[in-house]
Formats: C-alpha cells, sequence, structure tokens
C-alpha cells in the first residue's frame, strides 16, 4: 500500500507549487481516501473518550473541593488538601503497609510458574503434560467470587482447612497476606506458564542436543539452555508485577475482608472505595486514587529503567 | 561426565525409559496437579453427600450417602435464577458490544498508510498506563445517568488495550496484506476489504477475543458492585456474593419445616453449607465445562499476544 502514496506523491509533485503544499494537498487526499477507516475508528474512539478520557479529565476533583450540585467546574480548587488529608491520615501507615505486604507475597510465589512451566516442558508423557496443563488452567476461569468463597468455606473452623488448623485462619490478620498470595498461586499457576511453555518451545533441538552431546545433564540443561532462553520473557513480567506492588486488586481484598482481619485486610483500594462510594468524599477518595496511580507509575518507570540498564529487556 | 555415561544419557532419551529425574518430576507434577484440582473437586462431592456428614468432616474422596438435598433448595433461590439469567444477557450484549469495538479498532490500525495512524495506536495505548479511577469514573457513570441502569455494565470502554493489540497483531500478520490489494484493484473499497476478505479469515481471533471478553463478562461483579442497585438487575457475581460471602440465604420452603428446636437449627445451618457448595458447583460449571473444549483458543491469544512481548 506505501507505493500507492508514492505514487500519489509523485504524480501531485511533479504538478506545479511548492513541494510543501503539495504534500499537504496529498495528505489531504489520503485522509479523504481514508474516510471510510476513519469512520470505522470512530466509534472506538467516542467510547474510549467518553469512559475513559472523561474520567481521567475528572481526575481533578482530586485538587477540588468537589460538591455534586456545584459539578467538577464549578467547585473550588484546595490544592493539595485532600492529599496532605490522605498522609496525615492516622492508618496512612498501616494502609500503606498492608497492601506493599500483599504485594510482596505475591512476588514471592513468581518463580513458580516459570518452575512448574520447565517441569511441564520436562515430561516425558505428552499426555499427562495435556492432562496436567488442562486441570492447573481450570482455577483461572473460575470467578473471584467464587474464589472467595471457596476460601471462606474451606478456612472455617470446620471447613476443609479450618478443621486440620483448629482455627479459622481469616480471623487472624497475620495471616491474610499468606492466604491471598497462596490462593493467587492456584488459582494463576497455570494460566502462567503459558507463556513459558511457548517461549520454552522456541528452543531449537539441535541447541539442545548440542549440549547433551557435549555432556550436559538434565538439570544442566534446563540450567544453562533452557532458563537464559526464558531470560527476557522472565523479566518483563517481573517489571509488569513490580509496577503492580501498590496496586493489590480491590476486587479479592473486598470479600475476603471482615471485621477480624481489618488490620491486615484495610489497603488503598478499600480505603478508596470506603470513603468515595460508602462515604461520598468524592474529592478524598479521588486524591487517594490519583496518589496510588502517580506511585504506580513511577514504579514502572523505575523498574524499567533499572532492567534496561542490566539487560536489553525493557517494556518499551 | 565420562563418555560412557554421555552416550547412555543419549541413548535413554531415545529408548524412552525413565530417568529417576523423570520419576520425580512426574510426581511433582501428579502433586500439584491433584492440589490444584481437588479444592473444585470437593465443592462437587460435598454438594452431593448429606449435608450432615460434610458437617461432620467425613466427605473427603467420594459423596458420603448421596443426597440432592442441597439441590433441591438451590433450586428455589430464585435471586439465583435472576441472575443467572442476567449475566447470560450482560455477557451476550456486552461481548457483542466489545467485539463491535475492538475488531474494527484494531483492523484499521494496521493499515500503514493510514495518516496520524501512530497517533490514533497511542491514543488506545495510553489507556494502559493512565485511567481515573474509581471515583471519577462512578461520577461519570453517575452524570449520564446510568446508576441502577443495566447498560452501565454493557457499555463502558469497550476496547481492551491488550486484546486490541493481540487483535492487531493477528491482522498484521496472519492475513497476508497483498490480498487487500489485489480486492482494490478489483474495485473493493476499504469497507468491502473489510467485512468480505478481513473478517472471514480473523475468525480464530474472534472466537478468541469472544472468549476471553465473554469470560470477563460472565466473573465480573466489581462494576455491579458500584452502579447497580436493584435486585433484579443484579449479575450472578453479586448474588453470589450475596449468598456465599454475606449469608444471604433465603432457603424458601425451609420454614415449613418443624419447630424452631435446637436440631431444626442445626439442621437448617448443615443444609445451608451443602448449598453454597452446590451454588459453587452450579456458578462455575458453566465455564469449567465448556473450556476445555476451548482451550486451544484461549492458550492462542496469549502465543499470539506473546510474538510481540
Amino acid at each position: 500500500m506505501a507505493e500507492t502514496v508514492t505514487v500519489q506523491r509523485n504524480r501531485s509533485g511533479s504538478s506545479r507549487g511548492g513541494e510543501h503544499r503539495a504534500r499537504r494537498g496529498n495528505l489531504r487526499k489520503q485522509i479523504w481516501r481514508c474516510r471510510v477507516l476513519y469512520l470505522m475508528l470512530l466509534p472506538p474512539v467516542i467510547a474510549v473518550f467518553i469512559f475513559h478520557y472523561v474520567p481521567i479529565y475528572g481526575v481533578q476533583i482530586a485538587f477540588r473541593d468537589y460538591r455534586t450540585s456545584k459539578g467538577i467546574l464549578g467547585s473550588e480548587w484546595v490544592g493539595l488538601k485532600y492529599f496532605k488529608q490522605f498522609i496525615q491520615y492516622p492508618y496512612f501507615g498501616k494502609i500503606m503497609r498492608n497492601t506493599i505486604r500483599i504485594s510482596l507475597y505475591c512476588l514471592v510465589t513468581f518463580p513458580i510458574p516459570i518452575l512448574f512451566s520447565i517441569q511441564l516442558d520436562e515430561l516425558r508423557s505428552q499426555k499427562f503434560k495435556k492432562v496436567s496443563q488442562m486441570i492447573t488452567y481450570a482455577p483461572h476461569f473460575v470467578s473471584t467470587v467464587v474464589v472467595c468463597s471457596m476460601i471462606i468455606l474451606f478456612l472455617d473452623s470446620d471447613g476443609l482447612i479450618g478443621r486440620l488448623v483448629g482455627s479459622n485462619l481469616m480471623s487472624k490478620p497475620s495471616w491474610f497476606a499468606p492466604v491471598y498470595a497462596i490462593s493467587d498461586l492456584w488459582q494463576g499457576l497455570g494460566w502462567g506458564t503459558i507463556i513459558y511453555l511457548a517461549t520454552l518451545a522456541g528452543i531449537s533441538m539441535e541447541l539442545v542436543e548440542a549440549a547433551e552431546i557435549d555432556g550436559a545433564g538434565r538439570m544442566q540443561i534446563i540450567r544453562y539452555v533452557k532458563l537464559p532462553h526464558l531470560r527476557s520473557t522472565i523479566i518483563t513480567l517481573f517489571l509488569l508485577k513490580v509496577g503492580q506492588l501498590i496496586s493489590v486488586g480491590f476486587e479479592k481484598t473486598f470479600l475476603l475482608q471482615n471485621s477480624l482481619n481489618m488490620d491486615a485486610s484495610s489497603i488503598i483500594s478499600t480505603y478508596v472505595y470506603e470513603v468515595g462510594i460508602t462515604n461520598h468524599q468524592f474529592s478524598y477518595s479521588a486524591a487517594i486514587g490519583l496518589f496510588n496511580n502517580v506511585i504506580n507509575i513511577i514504579l514502572v518507570v523505575t523498574a524499567n529503567t533499572i532492567a534496561k540498564r542490566f539487560s536489553e529487556t525493557s517494556l518499551w | 561426565m565420562t563418555n560412557t555415561t554421555k552416550r547412555a544419557s543419549v541413548r535413554h532419551r531415545s529408548l524412552g525409559s525413565w530417568t529417576r529425574f523423570d520419576v520425580i518430576n512426574t510426581l511433582i507434577v501428579l502433586a500439584v496437579t491433584i492440589v490444584t484440582i481437588y479444592p473444585l473437586y470437593f465443592c462437587v462431592i460435598a454438594s452431593f453427600s448429606d449435608p450432615k456428614e460434610v458437617a461432620l468432616g467425613h466427605v473427603l474422596l467420594w459423596p458420603v450417602k448421596f443426597s440432592t438435598e442441597a439441590y433441591k433448595y438451590v433450586l428455589k433461590e430464585n435471586s439465583l435464577w435472576i441472575g443467572y439469567r442476567n449475566t447470560i444477557i450482560y455477557t451476550l450484549f456486552g461481548t457483542l458490544y466489545n467485539l463491535c469495538l475492538t475488531i474494527p479498532c484494531a483492523y484499521v490500525l494496521t493499515k500503514k498508510y493510514l495518516p496520524f495512524r501512530g497517533a490514533l495506536s497511542w491514543y488506545f495505548f495510553i489507556t494502559m498506563y493512565f485511567s481515573g479511577g474509581m471515583i471519577p469514573t462512578y461520577l461519570l457513570i453517575k452524570s449520564l445517568g446510568l446508576i441502577d441502569n443495566p447498560l452501565a455494565l454493557i457499555l463502558g470502554v469497550g476496547v481492551n488495550c491488550y486484546n486490541m493489540i493481540v487483535t492487531r497483531q493477528y491482522f498484521s500478520s496472519s492475513i497476508p496484506q497483498d490480498i487487500y490489494e489485489a480486492a482494490q484493484i478489483d474495485g473493493a473499497g476499504e469497507w468491502t476489504c473489510f467485512t468480505r476478505i478481513a473478517l472471514p479469515l480473523a475468525k480464530p481471533i474472534i472466537a478468541v477475543m469472544a472468549l476471553y471478553y465473554g469470560v470477563n463478562h460472565w466473573n465480573s461483579y466489581y462494576n455491579a458492585l458500584l452502579y447497580i442497585r436493584s435486585d433484579k438487575f443484579y449479575p450472578l457475581q453479586l448474588v453470589l456474593r450475596g449468598i456465599l460471602i454475606s449469608n444471604e440465604l433465603s432457603m424458601a420452603g425451609f420454614e415449613n419445616a418443624d419447630a424452631e428446636t435446637a436440631q431444626y437449627m442445626i439442621h437448617r445451618a448443615e443444609v445451608a453449607q451443602a448449598m453454597k457448595y452446590a451454588i459453587v458447583f452450579i456458578a462455575s460449571a458453566p465455564l469449567l465445562v465448556a473450556y476445555p473444549f476451548l482451550q486451544k483458543y484461549f492458550t492462542k491469544g496469549i502465543m499470539i499476544g506473546s510474538v510481540k512481548g
């Protein structure tokens, strides 16, 4: 298609008039030629504008004293008032710690899908591999509500696990983050292997055979051939994970929260919900959300810069 | 390693005989697989057992004193079936809305000759990094008058940027671009190219996207939690939250039982527990039953996406 453009450009370029003008005329012509494509793009552009960009515009209420009656633009500017209010909130430290603790527990489980994908890859029986993949992918399709219900049912003092440990772990704040991370692992282990398995499938058999002929055992092939091959995938996924350090999912935490584990389960996103949706303090709530978003972006950029320094891999 | 063992290991591989490594590896994978499936399996056997036996902890490997008592009462939980119906409607229309926006969007953004293609792509990419957040979005929905309106669960951004990138990747790598040029020489316009050439060739990716979006709609409760107030509009997941987490079982038909004796109360609690297992099963079954058949499509989506990433 690029040729058509050049052909057209040459044609009008040969006609009289400055080249600049010709190019602009060309651009206009090209836009006109693509009018159907623009029309096709119009609905998604509008939907994204209304449902994504308008809320971004609305973030300014974090710096205003939003009153429903006055609207966004009519509400008074208050600067950083609500950010200060959040930082001075007595439980600010606790909320941040809880958020980061849950993230760190989840980060600890990060290598497990990598190991599991190598194990699946090493399986002799292809049939067993298929069955195992099918079963371990399944929890990915179970909804958050059902997963949380299962956790609550099993951990209940007369549930499957509760009976084993002799008490209800959901009422123990110290167990909140581990339960969160373990259930996340249960749900995401199989699904998390897909991308690694796809990468492992890209290793050339010649490389593996060459290593075998050089006397490498199975473990050595894993260590010196397979893991290095996964390296850039691992780094990319790790970066994405680090970028989410402070954005622990609202859905699951909210569902698992109860009055007894509140000490460990109140995190930034549940506080945003509590303040905004339950108490209708829209500006304060938006400020907390924005604070959270800004830290997220800083984290992703930092993680990416570090990764660039150590390797060729980066998200951009 | 000595020469002999070297040759031995190569021979082992070709003969397909199992080394200690294989045995240990297989056992670990087997253990992980069992641990993964067991919680789901337990819900099924617990729902089909006598509620009393479940409460006593006798149910571990198979149903004990097979019983469908739990299901008898689950069938009478009207809210559950209303939720089911609503979710089917939201999933169908929501997915359709997503597809109608995502597929043309991805297709158009593969056109290299489209002026401002780069800027338009970034218009969508940015949505991955910046968002308004819970409250500004809530206020928008409120000002659009969509609070407590089922449309709030169907309409929306529509284009998930990650899905759009995967689809775009498919359009540009799996369909040769010459085909469009040939069609245009034959007089086909852009719209004809899209509907008559691109769409039929893109069936696999459309299936993948329908599944991704569909599962998302089926499993989501967040939007409904924020925007829906009336029970009659509740999607399944919100009903489930009420029943399973907030203990709002109506247990219709149970009131007629004997007097409020202690025994009655205990039995009622046991049945309620068994009903929860049954509901977990009923709520997850459609996806869990359907997915093994669709598995290849799901994984395909990830594969296409990872080519670029």
